[in-house]
């Protein structure tokens, strides 16, 4: 047992390695040669366009159900449903918002890199990079990385509209609350320093999932099936890392009055 | 040009290079023949350093290239050679004409208005023409194999080295492409290096033969020499032959 823990141990702390030294070929080509522009904004908008269907509905309907379930709280304790706009607004501004839309891009878009990447590995056509004179990580990982850290923030400012929109439906023509009294309560209590929790923590979601998606795409073995696997194991990493890079970075906030 | 001393790489506990010894001679086709999983193809990506040998030394002219670790110095390794891949190893996410010129951006200063000159140059070739708009996945393995082989070419690498250059290829094409490397290092004075399987070719094109067994080179000589030798491994090879001291494990 203490074998095998061991290992994992060991097999953890490598794969942390391995990717902090690709962020770091990252920086060293970020200085050392220009910027893949066309890849950048090519990347940046699919990534972008291939989550905003999801990442809509989604925000949309977290935005219903927690107005829904807000209502029904008040109703039953104060026989009123107030508060509602400021009860979703906060919910998604500073926590669904970023988490939810990381969630959705790391499950459509991260997968979609990792099975990318990890397919040309496999093809040998990173190889092929490296003997035409360019580097996977200038090439492909930095172009992907920025992509994922522009799109995924403006993703998130998205679907907290979209979202406080679903509340906004739910409210007025479900719960009978005055539509001016739902938009009062959103922009009496939310301010920019809620935005910006959220707005910050998603930058850090997205960095993150570009890491790990690139990572585990780079380093893929064996085939097929070893994309398979790279491509699950990339999204179940992001999705944990997610949660718990939410707490921390959370606490952080917090304590510097965010 | 390249000199190659007792060059070792291994993948966990395969031992797949033991020790391999060869010098390549410039402007010369040197062809390199051995049973699958000898290490050919781990062999010359060793010599490009796509993989990094544990023990002995690679010199390309001079310089001693077996460890080097930055990837600007590796870059500047790598722009002397161009590399065919035995599947082709095209760019799935981009045409066939971007595909070829590919490395024009990244290994030479020629202005894009170039490019598509070049692309229908190269393609042209290797037998191919009005197809730089199509996508990798609309062509046949054989076609792939071309592109990749036009990719190589635009670049105007001083040595190339080919993977089974006519695996996939029909007999005609096969000649075709033997008759190219030939006139590579004729007008070009370009050193190939190719792994094949195809002995009828690597007879036509050669200058020396290397042959790769247990990694290690068994035999290493002119195309004379190589087809007179009495060393019963290179000589079941080239007959082809089931019997002899090369046994294959055959599962039921």
């Amino acid at each position: 047992m203490f074998k095998s823990l061991g290992r994992l141990i060991i097999r953890g702390l490598t794969q942390i390695g391995q990717a902090s030294g690709m962020v770091y070929s990252c920086l060293f080509w970020l200085v050392k040669s220009p910027l893949e522009f066309n890849q950048t904004m090519q990347q940046t908008v699919k990534i972008g366009v291939e989550s905003m269907v999801v990442a809509t509905l989604t925000s949309l309907f977290t935005g219903m159900v927690l107005a829904l379930q807000a209502g029904t709280t008040m109703q039953s304790i104060l026989s009123e449903p107030i508060y509602i706009g400021t009860l979703v607004g906060f919910s998604l501004v500073r926590e669904l918002g970023p988490v939810l839309t990381a969630f959705v891009v790391a499950g459509r878009a991260g997968a979609a890199v990792t099975a990318e990447i990890g397919t040309m590995r496999v093809t040998e056509q990173i190889d092929a990079l490296h003997t035409l004179g360019t580097d996977p990580i200038r090439y492909l990982v930095i172009p992907r990385l920025i992509a994922f850290t522009l799109a995924i923030p403006i993703l998130t400012l998205f679907a907290n509209v979209t979202g406080m929109f679903g509340g906004f439906l739910v409210s007025v023509y479900s719960l009978g609350v005055p539509s001016n009294t739902y938009v009062e309560d959103i922009t009496t209590f939310i301010g920019v320093d809620d935005l910006m929790h959220g707005f910050i923590k998603s930058i850090f979601f997205a960095f993150m999932i570009g890491v790990v998606c690139c990572y585990r795409g780079l380093y893929t073995r064996g085939g097929a099936e070893g994309v398979g696997k790279s491509t699950t194991k990339a999204v179940v990493t992001s999705m944990v890392l997610i949660l718990v890079l939410d707490y921390f970075l959370t606490a952080i906030l917090n304590s510097l009055g965010i | 040009m390249i000199e190659i001393k007792e060059l070792r790489k291994s993948f966990g506990d395969k031992h797949i290079l033991r020790g391999v010894n060869l010098n390549i001679k410039e402007g010369e086709v040197t062809t390199i023949i051995g049973g699958s999983g000898t290490g050919k193809s781990t062999l010359i990506k060793c010599i490009i350093r796509l993989l990094e040998p544990e023990s002995g030394s690679i010199v390309v002219n001079g310089e001693d290239i077996t460890h080097i670790k930055s990837e600007m110095a590796l870059a500047k390794v790598r722009r002397n050679f161009g590399y065919l891949f035995q599947e082709g190893a095209l760019f799935d996410s981009l045409t066939v004409g971007e595909n070829v010129t590919f490395g024009l951006k990244y290994l030479t200063d020629t202005p894009k208005s170039e490019y598509a000159k070049i692309a229908k140059e190269k393609l042209a070739l290797v037998g191919l023409k009005d197809i730089e708009h199509l996508k990798p996945s609309e062509l046949s393995g054989g076609m792939k194999k071309r592109v990749s082989l036009a990719r190589v070419l635009a670049t105007e690498p001083k040595v190339i080295l080919y993977d089974e250059p006519t695996s996939g290829l029909d007999p005609i094409m096969s000649e075709i492409i033997s008759e190219l490397i030939l006139d590579l290092k004729k007008k070009l004075g370009v050193t190939s290096i190719v792994i094949t399987h195809d002995m009828k070719s690597a007879f036509e094109i050669s200058d020396t033969m290397a042959m790769l067994y247990e990694g290690h080179v068994e035999l290493a000589a002119g195309v004379k020499e190589f087809k007179k030798t009495k060393n019963p491994y290179v000589k079941q090879f080239i007959e082809g032959s089931s019997k002899g001291p090369i046994q294959m494990q055959i599962r039921n």
